[in-house]
């Protein structure tokens, strides 16, 4: 009887999909540390994205161009509407602001020679102006940012461009955060605060509170300036539509508008999982709003989160945008995350390709720290090489992609190219589910 | 002197005029006439000179400013001396919000009254405001010295760093992490060198000092507002 009852079937073990094992994991740590997880790198979750997308190429009714031979131009102008210099880059990606203080002094370095090889530019990014930076970079797009550290105009001049930065893809209606572990003296010095505090920047602008004074703000910044820089004004993929009208009325020669997969240096996982939307989602609205002002290709438009191949740089520009920009592709492409450190990663509690304690400013790699003997790990010329490769590759694969299309200009290509392979992805980018003519919301229809 | 009539020649002909200056100018005076509450009259300006503004000014008056001695006979709009770096800025008048925003040096007075936001983000500047400020001034300030020789408004020097408040009057109520502190003499030594400077007769003893607790430095869960 009681053997029985011991090998009668039993109910299997079932892990519950509301209260998944990392949900329950996350419920502990904030009960044993009464404090929210930060972290870096942008959402992990799966959002409808660039993969959600295809190309049809060429076929009876399009004519494809040769492989190698034929041109297809990758030359993107930014800043044609008010800046009296504007920028003009070989390839239609950039690399994004990311701050120093977040990224040690020869990681900036590698990304300024890296840009520069490839014939693009490289962004500064919360905490000012480096010579590292500087220094390597034909092109530097300097960061006007809420905190304002290290602002002076002399740096202003010095740059190509002017970047005022309303929000960011990973945490639009937040701060910057760099912690104590990262503030050095070279960091405490160039923002003007106590070495080794925990440090939070301002999430909204000391001395405008919206596109009525930003419009002043541009005018300032402008006859400072002498109306040379393009100015470019980035925001979050909060509402795409709005804020890209409303950066065009306050002035912007170009809006950059950042994806909810973007990284950043630190911030809270809930801020990064749980605010903002996929980049797929806004750039058709952004876009919108351009055509609805007539300025498409007027105004440019960069686009990033979640970047990583010339596939998406393709389907990105084919939805409309001007150019895209890359952060952690960037890093990735330095060093960070490398398997080669993986002994280090499991000492830190973590695997390679997960890593993102990068607020803790231990990075095996060398790249997310302030540590002198990591720092010294990543080399900024080969580093730079490194970058200047993998945006030559990206470069390569569109370039094949718009000539599959029969493109001779990466901007040619346009949303007629694209299938959706979902629903979702079908209505973001409002391209036609693959097999059928149609999208939800396509006018003259109804779902 | 130099006189620029702003309302016929234009905001771009001025900046452009005046940002050419070098040190060894002898065009050293300068008057502008006729500003009428433009904006960003005075931008950028990088030479030893003295420019006097005939009347009431927009927003950014005196942006960015290093080395020049702006004095605007007039009131000011919002973020007057925003980020100066140097020099000097005076207004006859009041001051619009954000009065001397993220300014890292040089002195800026006001001899009316400022309004809210004074000296937001301030990282280095000194500031004389010889009426009372609004509400939230001196937020997030860094460094540098605020000098209220009146009342100050509401949370002031909310989640302040180093900056060092001195007001004179009342404070209507502070700021998360800003607290009372004690008056050393070399306090007071820094407020009779600014008094001075700000041509203001209020006597350093009258003042109280407000500066950060610094207990929002690190996180710590039992301090989050
Ligand atoms: C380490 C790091 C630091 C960053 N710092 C800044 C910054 O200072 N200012 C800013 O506007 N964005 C910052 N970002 C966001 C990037 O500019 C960009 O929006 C984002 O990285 C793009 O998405 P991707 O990382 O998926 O390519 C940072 C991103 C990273 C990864």
């Amino acid at each position: 009887m009681k053997d029985a009852k011991e090998s009668a079937p039993r109910t299997e073990p079932i892990q519950s999909a509301t209260f998944s094992t990392s949900i329950n994991a996350e419920i502990r740590r904030a009960a044993a540390t009464g404090i929210y997880d930060i972290r870096g790198g942008g959402a992990k979750r799966k959002v409808p994205h660039f993969d959600d997308l295809l190309f049809l190429g060429a076929s009876m009714s399009r004519y494809p161009l040769e492989g190698y031979r034929e041109k297809c131009d990758t030359k993107v102008v930014l800043g044609t509407r008010f800046a009296k210099k504007p920028i003009e880059l070989d390839i239609p990606i950039t690399i994004a602001g990311m701050s120093f203080g977040s990224l040690s002094g020869p990681a900036k370095e590698a990304l300024g020679r890296g840009a520069t090889l490839a014939g693009t530019s490289t962004t500064t990014g919360d905490g000012g102006m480096t010579e590292e930076e500087r220094g390597h970079s034909k092109m530097l797009v300097y960061q006007y940012l809420p905190s304002r550290y290290g602002m002076n105009p002399d740096d202003l001049r010095r740059a190509d461009a002017i970047e005022i930065v309303v929000g960011q893809g990973a945490k639009p209606g937040g701060g910057g955060m760099l912690l104590g572990q990262k503030i050095s003296d070279r960091v405490a010095g160039m923002r003007n605060l106590p070495q080794g505090i925990d440090q939070r920047s301002a999430c909204r602008h000391p001395d405008w509170t919206g596109p009525d004074d930003l419009e002043i703000k541009i005018l300032e910044l402008r006859e400072i300036t002498n109306w040379e820089k393009p100015i470019y004004i980035k925001v979050g993929g909060a509402r795409p539509y709005f804020d890209t009208t409303l950066a065009i009325k306050a002035g912007a020669d170009v809006v950059v508008l950042d994806g909810m997969q973007g990284g950043t240096a630190a911030t809270q996982d809930v801020f990064i999982e749980h605010v903002g939307q996929p980049i797929l989602a806004c750039i058709r609205e952004a876009v919108r709003a351009l055509q609805d002002l007539d300025l498409h290709r007027e105004v440019q438009l960069i686009v990033s989160g979640g970047i990583r191949t010339g596939a998406d740089v393709a389907k990105a520009l084919a939805l409309g945008a001007d150019a895209v920009s890359i952060g952690t592709g960037a890093l990735i492409a330095l060093g960070d995350n490398d398997p080669k450190w993986e002994t280090e990663y499991q000492k830190l509690g973590t695997t390679a390709g997960a890593y993102d304690d990068w607020h803790e400013g231990n990075d095996p790699a060398g790249i997310t720290t302030q540590v002198p003997e990591l720092m010294e790990r990543l080399d900024p010329i080969e580093g730079g090489r490194r970058l200047n490769n993998y945006l030559k590759v990206m470069t390569l694969e569109a370039q094949t992609i718009a000539r599959a299309c029969g493109k001779n200009h990466i901007h040619n290509l346009e949303p007629e190219d694209l299938v959706a392979l979902t629903l979702e992805a079908a209505a973001m980018a409002r391209v036609p589910l693959s097999g059928t003519d149609w999208w939800p919301g396509k006018p003259g229809t109804s779902f | 002197m130099q006189t620029y009539d702003l309302e016929s020649d234009g905001l771009r002909g001025l900046n452009s005029s005046l940002q050419a200056l070098a040190g060894s100018t002898n065009k050293t005076q300068w008057n502008i006439v006729n500003p009428r509450g433009s904006h960003a009259i005075a931008v950028g300006l990088d030479a030893p000179i003295e420019v006097n503004v005939k009347g009431s000014t927009g927003y950014y008056c005196g942006g960015m400013n290093k080395q020049a001695f702006i004095r605007v006979h007039g009131s000011v709009g919002p973020g007057c001396a925003e980020n100066m770096m140097s020099g000097t800025v005076i207004v006859e008048g009041d001051a619009s919000q954000y009065a001397g925003a993220t300014g890292n040096g040089g002195l800026l007075v006001i001899k009316g009254n400022a309004s809210s936001r004074c000296g937001i983000s301030m990282k280095g500047i000194d500031i004389v405001v010889h009426g009372n400020i609004g509400h939230m001034s001196a937020f997030m300030a860094q460094s540098g010295n605020l000098v209220v020789c009146g009342d100050a408004g509401d949370a002031l020097g909310d989640s302040l760093y180093e900056a060092r408040l001195f007001v004179r009057g009342s404070v209507k109520s502070l700021g998360a992490d800003c607290i009372e502190k004690e008056m050393r003499p070399e306090h007071l030594e820094i407020l009779t060198d600014l008094l001075t400077r700000a041509d203001s007769d209020a006597r350093p003893e009258e003042f109280t000092r407000y500066g950060s607790a610094r207990q929002l430095y690190h996180f710590n869960i039992d301090n989050a507002y």
